[in-house]
């Protein structure tokens, strides 16, 4: 792909200010690093506030068509229009709530991971905002527009930002420019205000850190971006960072970790398969992923410590005997261990924490031992 | 010192050759993490892998500019790997080899062939 082809985010300029070197990614010119470089921008987050551009990535509103006014209602009416396409249960969110899900085929693989989020508002009841992924997200709302058709509409918020405020210092940061952002905990969503502005913002985020999501139209994207590094916690934190973030937290990657032939319960993500949606089977391919469930598994997402090289996507794993039993889906160093991590995917037999394995990187065989995830706890803003 | 267009500098002392990776090299590599190294006594051909040089993100190998065979390789590296964007040009040499053929050293690029060349980057 030319330079020519790819495009830009409403903050393309700033980065380019900053010194950001960019890389293409799903389809945009993205900046994968500044001037601090990966690791300086990795601690940065964990220790203060990273700032993240993510437009890349696919907002979108979902919006019943005839809404009746009655809010219980019009929820459940959207919700049931999405609900045949994913295994999460979005008639039970409550208003300013959000959910992580996952658009599954009909053999029960993963076509995405997603966000789905109720809205806190009155007058936005019967409406559900989403966010997917970069390089999926034409293919998904094709999907979820051709479902939902008959009684919804799906609106791709092309002309925003997406901007992640992610670390330990995040909600202090927000909070003093939008007082109500403190008031949210960890997936709960609202509409909220700066200067005649409206950013919906959601506590969540994909790299283990309290944090925020904050979605913003693309003419006040600019000045948002800079008054939140304007504040000297801040810093802005490139998609290298980013990775390296969501790997220590064990959360999967979709196109790596996720794919149209990998289950939700292969993948480990059983807690997006909501207890309404088991009970009804009513998902696709429900048959699998029961029938998985009940323990007819024979791989399963797990976290690797690599002791050598790190051993990147696409690396072989072995037994104690030697036999090839899997492959890493993604990997690399991990900063805050200052030691190499992976996700990969394993027999359930040798599936456990502490089980030792080896994995093959550039020929040879290194030792490495099935670890808890995350590796590096989340510090999410939980409700108490 | 003279250059390859894979990034390797190569400074040679009698008949040995130390060998290491460009400023440019380790810039654009970004924070390097980790660093592997061949075996003392390794027989190199010209493009040979080397070495591997990882950043948190990617894994790139160091081509053997020259001919020759492995007579040291830099003990400091895999433990302090930083030093390759700190002093890529010096203190971070990677190996030195004993030269089969200096001409092979000749026909690399001298420093204000290699910036001129970067400038096509």
């Amino acid at each position: 792909m030319t330079d020519q082809a790819l495009k830009r985010t409403p903050l393309y300029e700033a980065h380019a200010a900053l010194g950001a070197k960019f890389v293409p990614f799903a389809g945009y010119d993205m900046p994968v690093q500044y001037r601090d470089g990966v690791l300086t921008e990795h601690r940065w987050t964990r220790e203060h506030a990273g700032l993240f551009d993510v437009s890349h990535m696919g907002p979108a509103v979902l919006t019943l068509d005839a809404p009746t006014g009655d809010a219980d209602a019009d929820h459940a009416a959207v919700a049931a229009a999405i609900e045949p396409l994913i295994p999460g249960d979005i008639a039970g969110l409550k208003r300013g709530q959000q959910r992580y899900t996952l658009l599954l085929n009909v053999d029960g693989g993963i076509l995405d991971d997603l966000m789905i989020a109720r809205p806190l508002e009155d007058e936005r009841q019967g409406s559900l905002f989403i966010v997917v992924n970069a390089g999926t997200k034409d293919a998904d709302f094709a999907v979820i527009g051709a479902a939902t058709h008959d009684q919804a509409t799906l609106h791709p918020l092309a002309d925003h930002a997406l901007i992640a405020l992610q670390g330990p210092e995040a909600v202090a940061v927000l909070s003093a420019l939008v007082p109500e952002a403190a008031d949210l905990t960890f997936m709960q969503t609202a509409a909220l205000h700066l200067d005649g502005d409206e950013l919906t913002v959601t506590r969540s985020g994909y790299t283990g850190e309290d944090g925020f999501e904050i979605l913003v139209g693309e003419a006040a994207a600019s000045l948002l971006w800079a008054r939140l590094l304007a504040d000297e916690r801040v810093r802005a934190i490139g998609l290298g960072a980013r990775d390296s973030l969501r790997l220590e937290a064990g959360l999967p990657l979709y196109g790596h970790d996720l794919a149209e032939t990998i289950s939700p319960v292969e993948a480990g993500l059983n807690f997006a398969l909501s207890k309404r949606r088991r009970l009804a089977a009513d998902f696709p391919g429900a048959a699998r992923v029961l029938r998985e469930l009940d323990g007819d598994l024979s791989r399963v997402r797990v976290g690797l410590k690599v002791t050598g090289a790190p051993a990147r996507e696409g690396a072989e794993i072995a037994d104690a005997s030697g036999a090839i039993v899997g492959r890493v889906t993604s990997g690399g160093f991990s900063p805050t261990l200052s030691a190499p991590i992976a996700l990969g995917f394993v027999p359930p037999a040798l599936s456990a924490v502490g089980t030792p394995l080896n994995v093959i990187v550039r020929g040879r065989s290194q030792p490495a031992e099935v670890a808890g995830l995350p590796f590096v706890p989340h510090r999410y803003a939980r409700k108490t | 010192m003279r250059f390859t267009k894979d990034h390797e500098w190569v400074e040679l002392d009698g008949d040995v050759a130390t060998v290491g990776i460009t400023a440019y090299a380790a810039e654009q590599l970004g924070d390097v993490v980790f660093v592997e190294l061949p075996d003392v006594g390794k027989a190199l051909k010209p493009g040979d892998s080397m070495a591997v040089v990882e950043s948190v993100k990617a894994a790139s190998d160091v081509y053997a500019p020259i001919a020759g065979e492995v007579v040291a390789a830099n003990a400091d590296l895999p433990g302090t790997p930083e030093m390759v964007n700190q002093d890529p040009e010096k203190s971070a040499w990677i190996v030195k080899i004993k030269v089969a053929d200096s001409a092979q050293i000749d026909a690399l690029m001298d420093r204000p062939a290699y910036e001129t060349y970067l400038d096509t980057l």
